[in-house]
Formats: structure tokens, C-alpha cells, sequence
């Protein structure tokens, strides 16, 4: 045994013991915290100290926040998960298409397209216009309007992302497929987008935390406690709350688990396909 | 790998079919039903006690008129709120009835052009008239008052007072002698919140009545672009006030990040002696403090002339049906309103929730077991001592001021420089509104 | 399976037959741009051009009315926005600087040889998933001058923490603080990958030569890493010169105006009813992110092929 190990690089443990500290602190505490404070009682939370709650009330403050203002928080986990799925699906399709055409076919729109998607990347949208545009077309305050607001954001970073990875395929592939007698779309949908896997599972884990982090646009573009998202759920409870920290924080909770679930599953895929596509692009 | 792609393809479609609708509200039931039922939707700010009174109201008013439901929805407070209930009227897609404030903020909601006219139908000759002119738009009158006038005062520990030999402040000076003998005896002379921002502006907006006593013209100058609070003394002096304070360390230590819960306490422990703010957080400290609904009393913000100290007072906001709302709901909603402005609608919200100042109803009581804050509040109104704030007199005011006093209270800038830039401030919203004169 | 497919593809290639006319057969077809073209266009061109104009109104609910360039005078003219521009400059550079710095530092140590490797790697990448409102308000409460745990903690060591938050002179470096706590994590996966493709053969020549680790470092890791290098940079300087959400959860500008930025200025301006001016905020901050991120990046970009 002590042979084989004194083989391999030796680990510095003096290092590594300061480095797994220093990381509890700056980051296991702030959780910690978090949790604790979910499941204490309204006094004691109200302390905001650092301590062990003398009372276990994980269920009690569960139900209490499901139930609170008629149920609004289920109403924003639907809401949420409505968006991102829609947004995201949406995004990464329309995204696709474009990074592979764009990819594939040198013609006079490349330098416009790659122009509008670095514009997209850069240019922050101007809001007030956004819900003049969206008043126009009829679909302010909706859902549908929400979600294409998100697609036309979220656009650019796929489009990014593909293009990188569309550019790792070999055109023979194409080739092949064209003398089978493939048309485009059967081209795109049945040969290019099953190789896509990696960069299509990044995309979707990155954009979809993404959307159902966002708090900017609904805010703006779908206000209203009936269309409320999980972020504005935690804003308006942070008004409503100011004295009860206990289901403050029991909502912070809650709304952290779907992206936590999203990167245990996703872990290494995300590592990946965001190296290959952010280093490339 | 085809199978994913069909996966994908049915995702899509799912979505796009689900996003049809959005969750809205879980079990509700349908909008309007076909036998002579009408439902309105009736919205109001999501504050505990406000949402209390709206449910009060919609449930005696359907127990009078059975074939007449309401539903109570909320919307934040405070600037989120505006700007919620303007898009919403811009947008044609406001709820039935609506509770929104009177005065300079109805103004900026378009009236002539988003809200119903009310008429005798709605009982509104039976309105004070201090309410009515804060909802009345080129002589018509928009809205009936939901819950009761409240100051912008001083509420002040009476134990502490007592304890000390103290009285009740008439004048600026006199404040401020009793502030150093608090401060010696060690509880905090005046508490302040900043963690809330918009309860740092009763020093400016509270001592509007003793600028008003100075200058009965200001307010009409004002509008006109004539009166400027850097340049007029009486005006000034409430940004003074503020700096005051903090320059002679008066505050609570936590000033800049307590909030509103946590300065009703100190104040009710006894920990601070005077706190600026509305008389409306009554309600809060009483409910949360039990037993201290005689221990707090209330006076009008000292000026200079203590013969003149007048209580500055804030109307009732409204309640209104915008345009949106016709034919079967507009006469529903209009027997609401009737019913909100006559003493039955006054019972109903007492009920729900203890009066925190006289109501603008003629006929209507807040009865005697009123905290002994709602007292001094009536008396100074029972002698004439009282006067509206200037948001109800002049449709100027400005977005920024919240934070404008945040600063001179917290020592950031100086009395002066807080006024002009809030004179800057104000001069957007003139001309947003487009008065002649900016 | 395959039958739906085929129907699928069949009805679109019936349906878009006037694409396919023009270029007898690409493969490549131009329509594919469309979906996305339209919406891109829709939601997000046409509003970025219109801003221009009405920038150039006093716009409120209902009409709006030219007045020139009456908006950016008064934003030019009013301290608390001039301002709120500083702010936003210190604001993106702090944590861009930051996240680059500690990034770099973080993903040497998570590639080199230490125990616990996968356990840090998730736990730095881990606040990058968190929603920033959710961070925002738990760090306003660690951050409580009186009653947070780390000013409590500090007061164990005998130190008085300043009010991050409430502290005029701290208020928006607490805010970057925060956000480079959350931020890190992405700056750190960056430069991994950046390291991890590094190809060995100079970390062994480098041991032939009698390298030590610095020297690594400084002649291998820092110029090879530098296309990772150009990612953070320019994702952090861009996030941080649009940055809101997290400055909104913790001190809504304040306090007085002490952590506004163009973005919460824009923001407040729309709740005020001041659409036109609001708009001219967006039309500053258009400016002022391209002014530095373009010429930010092909200056990175040009010193990249120049080695």
C-alpha cells in the first residue's frame, strides 16, 4: 500500500486541510445557515443567530409556506417550470438551427448573424420598449409573452455554444446523408441533433437555471401575484415575512432544491460542454 | 437516439399546449356565472391589515346582496404597487373595483381617462369633504374612502414622558430639550428605520401642516413652480430636522438597518421615546405589542411657532371602478362602493380591523375603545388644529424623496443639498404630468 | 417512431416550398434562421432600436411627447444618476478583477494534487446555481450590523464589523463582495477547463528544466491560460455592468443612493412612471457596455493570436 501511494505525486495535506476549512466557512456556513433558520421557530429565527434550533419545525414551516396567500408558492412552481421548459425547449431548438446553418454555409448573412448574436450577448435589452412591443402584440403580462422574452434573451449564448460544437462534426457526415437522399430538416433533426447530446444537455442545464433563477424579466414582463414566479414569490415574501425569517429562509429553501437536483444529476456533463463551448467561443 | 427526439418533439408541444393558460389561482371558480350571479374582483395591497379589511368587506357586503360575490386579490405596496396599477389600467386589464391612494398618486393614474364617475348613488354627499377633493378630478369625483384618516405625527412613550416630568413638545426647541434630558437618562430620544426607506420621510412630509401655517399659499405655489423647499425656510426646516437628529446622535444605533416591526417594539419597550411615522402602524403596534395601546400617545411634529402647531393629515386612499368595468359588474360594483361609503361599510371595517383615525364617512364612529393615539389624533382635529399633507393639496411630488432623507438622516448630505435635490427631483414628476409653469 | 418523423419532415418540406425554390437544394436552408430571427427581432432588435426614439420623449402610460435630448440632460444634470454611472464602473470592475484573481487562484489549487478535490469543486460551483435573490437576502442578513453572524463572529475576535450594508463607504463593495461569492465558481470551472488542456508534455519538460511550482505558474499556466482568461473577463465585465438583481435584494440602491447603478436607476425611473427617462438609462447603459466591451475584447483577442 505504502509503496503504491509513494509512487503517485504526494497531496499536499497541509493545503488541503486549510482549503476544506477556508470552504466550509465561506461556503458550507452560509447554507448551514439557511437550514437552520428554515426549521426553527419565529422567535428564535428572529434572533438571525448562528445556533441550533431548539425546536424542530421542518414540517410545520413547510406547510406554513405552501399554504401562505392562497397557495402562491405551488402557483409559481407551475408557473416556473412552465417557463423554463417552454423557454429553454424553444431556445435550444431555434438556437440549434441557426448554430448549424451558420456553421455549415458561408454566405453574405454570416458577418450580420454572428454580429446580431455577439449584439445579443452585449447589448442590454431595453425594457420599457420590450413591454410596448409586447403591449402591441397583445402578449404582455402573459405567459407565452414571458417565455418568448426569455427565448429572445437566452438566444445568443446557445447559438455560442452550438456553433463551437457543430464546428467538432465532420461535414461527411452531412455528405453521407445528403446521398441517402436527406432533406434538410432530416439532415438537421435525425443526424446533427442526436450528436448534439453533450452540448444540448449543457445548454439545457445552464439556460434552464438560468430562466428559473430569473427574477429581472418576470418582474418587468409578468407582474402580478397571479402569474408570480418562484423569485417573486421570495420578493414579495421578503416584505410580507420582515418578522418571520423561519419561512423566509424555509423558501429560499425550497426554491434552491430544482437547481441542486438539475447539477447532482448533470454534474460532469455541465463541466464539460461549458469548457468545450465558453473556451472555444 | 430517435427516441429522445421525439422526446423532445412531444416537450415542446406539451409546453406550448400548457402555456395557454398560465397556473393563475388554484381552485378557482369561474369569472361570472350565467344566473343573474355576478363576482367582481376587487384588488388591494397585500399588507396583513389591509387584506383583513377587504375580506371583511367582501363577506358582509355578499351577505347583503346574495346574488353579489367578491373576490379580493392583492398587489404589492409601495412603488411596485404604482406601477402594477398603472400598467394594469394602461393595459385595459384592471380588476373590477380597485383600492388605491387619494391624492397626488390618484392624479397620476389619469382619472378623466381610466376611472368611473361617481355620483348620490354612491353616497358621496355624505363624504367629508377634505376626502373628496383628494379624489376629485376636474370637478368629479372618483372614489369613496376605504379605512380612516391618519396623521403624520410624532408617537412618543407616554411612560417614558412621565418618568422624566416631561410634556408634550409645542415647539422645534422644546423637542430638542426634552430629546437631551431622554437622551441623559439613557433610552434613545427619536427612532428611526431606515431598513425601511419610506419611513424616513415624516420629519419632511409630517411637518407639512406647520408649513402650511407659515405660508397658507405654499401649496398652490408650489404647483405653479413659484415655492421651492431649498429657498423657503418653513420648508426647509423639516430636512433641518432630519440632519438635526442625526448630527446630535438622537437616533436608535441600528437606525440604518431596523425596519419598521423593530422600531414599533423599541418604541413600545420604552428603548426610544418619540418615533416620526403614520399614525396607520398603529394597528401593527398595537397588535404586536399587546399592552400598549395606552402606553403610546401622539402629537403634531413641532415647528416654530407653537401657537400654530397644526397635525398634518392624510386622507383616506380610495376606492375606484376603472372604465373597464361595464354593464352588469359596473352596477354591481357601484352597489359596492355604496355600500363601502355608508355606515354599515364603516362597522365592517372596524370589525376587521381597529380603527386607526375618524373615518370620512358622515354617520360613522371609531367608537370608544380607540387606542389613546387615535385620541390625541381627534382632538387636534376636533379644534381645527389639523391640516392635509401636501400630496393631497398639490399633484407634485416627487419619486425619490424616501431615500433623499435616508441620506441627510444618516448624515450622507446635508439639510440643503437634501432640499434641492429633491426640488430637482419633484421637477420630473411636473413635468411628466405636464403642469403649466416647468 | 421513424413514421412520425417522416410525416414531420414531409409536411415542412411542403410547407416551405418558396425557401427551397431560390436555392435549388442546400442542405443548409436560410429559413432556418427564421424562427429564431423572428423572435430575436421582435422582442429584442425592434425594442433596442425604438429605445433610441424614445429616449427622446417624455413618455408616460398613456402618450408621449418629443422633447429632444431633455431626458440625458437630466440624467447628466442629476448627481444621484451621475453617480449611479461611477457606481456601475467600480461596481463591474471590483468583480470582474475579483473573479479573475481568485479564479485563477481557486482552479490551481482544484487542479492540483489535494484531498477532497471533487468535494471543493462542487462546493465553489455550487452558490453559481443559487438564486441570486436567494443569496441576496440571506446575505443581508449575515450582514446586519447588530445581529448578523459575521459581525458577530468578528466581535468573538475582538474586531467591530462596520455596517456592510447600512455603511455609506461599503454598502456596493459589500454588494460585489457577495456577488463574487456567487460568482466565483463559473470564473473557477473556466479556468479548469483552461488547465486541465494545458497538454502535460510542458509541465514535464518544465521538471527537466528544475521548475517549481511558481515557475509553472508563471511561464506556463498564466499565458496558456489566457483564452480562459478572456471568457472571464469579458463574462464578468458584461454581468457586472448590467448587474441588478442582487443589488436590488440587498440595499435597493441605498442606502440614499450610495449602491445605485444604471440598472436600478432604470428600474426606479420605470416604478416612478418615467418611461422615457428610464429608457434613456438603457440607452446609457447600451453605450457605455459596448464602449468597453468591445474594444475590451479585441484588444484581448489581438494580444491572443499575437502569441
Amino acid at each position: 500500500m505504502t509503496v503504491l501511494q509513494s509512487r503517485r505525486p504526494r497531496k499536499n495535506l497541509l493545503l488541503s486541510f486549510v482549503a476544506i476549512v477556508l470552504s466550509v466557512i465561506v461556503f458550507l456556513v452560509p447554507f448551514a445557515f439557511v437550514l437552520l433558520t428554515a426549521i426553527k421557530d419565529q422567535q428564535q429565527a428572529s434572533l438571525l443567530d448562528f445556533s441550533w434550533p431548539h425546536q424542530f419545525r421542518l414540517v410545520q414551516n413547510f406547510i406554513d409556506v405552501v399554504q401562505a396567500r392562497d397557495y402562491m408558492l405551488i402557483i409559481a412552481f407551475i408557473n416556473s417550470t412552465i417557463l423554463t421548459v417552454a423557454s429553454v425547449t424553444l431556445m435550444v431548438v431555434f438556437g440549434a438551427m441557426v448554430a448549424f446553418v451558420l456553421q455549415r454555409r458561408k454566405s453574405r448573412w454570416n458577418g450580420l448573424v454572428n454580429a446580431l448574436v455577439l449584439a445579443g450577448l452585449i447589448i442590454p435589452p431595453a425594457v420599457v420598449p420590450t413591454i410596448w412591443v409586447l403591449q402591441k402584440i397583445g402578449l404582455f403580462r402573459t405567459m407565452p409573452g414571458l417565455i418568448l422574452v426569455e427565448v429572445a434573451f437566452g438566444l445568443a449564448f446557445v447559438i455560442l455554444l452550438f456553433r463551437a460544437f457543430i464546428g467538432t462534426i465532420p461535414r461527411e457526415l452531412d455528405e453521407a446523408a445528403i446521398i441517402d437522399g436527406a432533406g434538410p430538416m432530416r439532415l438537421f433533426f435525425r443526424v446533427i441533433l442526436p450528436l448534439l447530446k453533450p452540448v444540448i444537455i449543457t445548454s439545457v442545464v445552464v439556460q434552464s437555471v438560468f430562466v428559473f433563477n430569473d427574477f429581472t424579466n418576470p418582474l418587468y414582463f409578468l407582474p402580478g401575484d397571479q402569474n408570480a414566479t418562484v423569485q417573486l414569490t421570495l420578493y414579495n415574501f421578503s416584505s410580507q415575512y420582515s418578522t418571520q425569517y423561519n419561512l423566509l429562509f424555509m423558501n429560499i429553501l425550497l426554491i434552491t432544491i430544482p437547481p441542486l437536483i438539475m447539477y447532482l444529476f448533470f454534474n460532469r456533463q455541465i463541466v464539460a460542454g461549458m469548457t468545450a463551448g465558453a473556451i472555444k467561443g | 437516439m430517435r427516441k429522445r427526439h421525439i422526446a423532445i418533439a412531444l416537450l415542446a408541444a406539451g409546453s406550448m399546449a400548457l402555456t395557454a393558460c398560465s397556473a393563475g389561482s388554484l381552485g378557482s371558480s369561474d369569472d361570472s356565472g350565467g344566473d343573474g350571479k355576478v363576482s367582481l374582483s376587487f384588488l388591494v395591497d397585500n399588507a396583513a391589515e389591509t387584506v383583513k379589511i377587504g375580506n371583511q368587506l367582501a363577506k358582509d357586503f355578499t351577505a347583503k346582496n346574495p346574488n353579489i360575490t367578491i373576490k379580493v386579490e392583492t398587489r404589492p405596496a409601495g412603488t411596485d404597487g404604482d406601477n402594477l396599477v398603472k400598467t394594469r389600467l394602461s393595459t385595459g386589464d384592471m380588476s373590477d373595483v380597485f383600492m388605491y391612494n387619494s391624492g397626488s398618486l390618484f392624479q397620476a393614474i389619469a382619472p378623466e381617462k381610466n376611472l368611473v364617475p361617481l355620483d348620490e348613488g354612491q353616497n358621496i354627499g355624505s363624504l367629508d369633504k377634505n376626502f373628496t377633493t383628494t379624489v376629485t378630478a376636474n370637478s368629479k369625483v372618483y372614489g369613496v374612502p376605504w379605512g380612516g384618516f391618519m396623521a403624520g405625527a410624532i408617537l412618543y412613550n407616554k411612560d417614558v414622558y412621565s418618568k422624566l416630568g416631561l410634556s408634550v413638545p409645542k415647539t422645534w426647541d422644546e423637542f430638542m430639550a426634552n430629546n437631551a434630558k431622554i437622551k441623559a437618562s439613557g433610552v434613545d430620544p427619536v427612532i428611526q428605520s431606515y431598513g425601511e426607506t419610506w419611513t424616513s420621510q415624516l420629519f419632511v412630509l409630517g411637518d407639512f401642516a406647520n408649513v402650511l401655517s407659515a405660508d397658507p399659499q405654499f401649496a398652490d405655489k408650489y404647483t405653479a413652480n413659484q415655492a421651492k423647499y431649498a429657498t423657503t425656510p418653513a420648508a426647509l426646516a423639516g430636512f433641518q430636522h432630519l440632519q438635526q437628529v442625526h448630527d446630535l446622535k438622537y437616533e436608535n444605533k441600528d437606525f440604518a438597518s431596523a425596519k419598521l416591526p423593530d422600531a414599533l417594539r423599541y418604541l413600545a419597550q420604552g428603548k426610544g421615546a418619540n418615533y416620526p411615522i403614520l399614525s396607520a402602524t398603529l394597528s401593527e403596534l398595537i397588535s404586536e405589542n399587546p399592552g400598549s395601546e395606552n402606553k403610546i400617545g401622539l402629537f403634531a411634529i413641532p415647528g416654530s411657532d407653537g401657537s400654530k402647531n397644526n397635525l398634518t393629515v392624510w386622507a383616506p386612499a380610495g376606492v375606484y371602478i376603472p372604465t373597464t368595468t361595464t354593464g352588469a359588474k359596473l352596477d354591481a360594483a357601484k352597489k359596492f362602493l355604496a355600500y363601502i361609503a355608508s355606515p354599515d361599510g364603516c362597522t365592517s371595517q372596524t370589525t376587521a380591523s381597529q380603527p386607526t383615525g375618524p373615518y370620512a364617512v358622515k354617520g360613522c364612529s371609531v367608537g370608544d375603545s380607540v387606542p389613546q393615539a387615535v385620541k390625541d389624533m381627534q382632538t387636534y382635529i376636533d379644534n381645527g388644529a389639523s391640516s392635509l399633507a401636501l400630496e393631497f393639496l398639490s399633484p407634485v411630488k416627487g419619486p425619490a424623496l424616501e431615500q433623499i432623507c435616508v441620506e441627510v438622516g444618516s448624515g450622507i448630505s446635508k439639510a440643503d443639498a437634501g432640499a434641492k435635490h429633491y426640488d430637482e427631483d419633484v421637477k420630473k414628476q411636473a413635468q411628466q404630468l405636464g403642469l403649466s409653469g416647468w | 417512431m421513424a413514421t412520425t418523423t417522416v410525416t414531420r419532415s414531409a409536411e415542412t418540406r411542403s410547407s416551405a416550398p418558396s425557401a427551397g425554390r431560390v436555392r435549388a437544394k442546400s442542405p443548409y436552408p436560410t429559413w432556418f434562421y427564421l424562427p429564431a430571427a423572428v423572435i430575436y427581432g421582435v422582442l429584442f432588435i425592434v425594442p433596442t432600436l425604438i429605445a433610441f426614439y424614445f429616449s427622446l420623449t417624455r413618455w408616460s402610460i398613456f402618450d408621449s411627447k418629443f422633447i429632444g435630448f431633455g431626458n440625458y440632460v437630466t440624467f447628466f444634470k442629476e448627481p444621484a444618476l451621475v453617480t449611479s454611472l461611477w457606481h456601475t464602473l467600480i461596481y463591474a470592475v471590483v468583480t470582474s478583477g475579483l473573479k479573475v484573481v481568485l479564479g485563477l487562484l481557486l482552479a490551481v489549487l482544484l487542479t492540483s494534487q489535494i484531498v477532497a478535490r471533487g468535494y471543493l469543486r462542487s462546493v465553489v460551483f455550487f452558490p453559481v446555481l443559487v438564486s441570486t435573490i436567494g443569496v441576496g437576502l440571506t446575505f443581508t442578513v449575515l450582514m446586519n450590523p447588530e445581529k448578523g453572524l459575521i459581525n458577530q463572529s468578528l466581535s468573538v475576535i475582538g474586531i467591530q464589523g462596520p455596517g456592510w450594508l447600512t455603511d455609506p463607504s461599503y454598502a456596493l463593495l459589500s454588494v460585489a463582495l457577495v456577488d463574487v461569492w456567487k460568482g466565483v465558481g463559473l470564473a473557477t470551472l473556466i479556468y479548469i477547463a483552461g488547465i486541465v488542456s494545458i497538454p502535460q508534455e510542458y509541465f514535464e519538460a518544465a521538471r527537466v528544466d528544475g521548475a517549481g511550482a511558481w515557475d509553472n505558474f508563471r511561464h506556463i499556466v498564466l499565458p496558456l491560460a489566457r483564452p480562459a482568461t478572456v471568457t472571464v473577463i469579458t463574462l464578468s465585465l458584461i454581468g457586472g455592468l448590467r448587474s441588478f438583481d442582487l443589488i436590488w435584494a440587498m440595499t435597493r440602491g441605498g442606502p440614499g443612493f450610495t449602491s445605485d447603478v444604471i440598472a436600478s436607476v432604470i428600474y426606479k425611473q420605470y416604478q416612478a412612471g418615467f418611461y422615457g427617462l428610464s429608457t434613456a438609462g438603457n440607452v446609457v447603459l447600451f453605450v457605455v457596455v459596448t464602449a468597453i466591451v468591445l474594444p475590451l475584447s479585441r484588444f484581448l483577442n489581438r494580444k491572443e493570436v499575437e502569441l
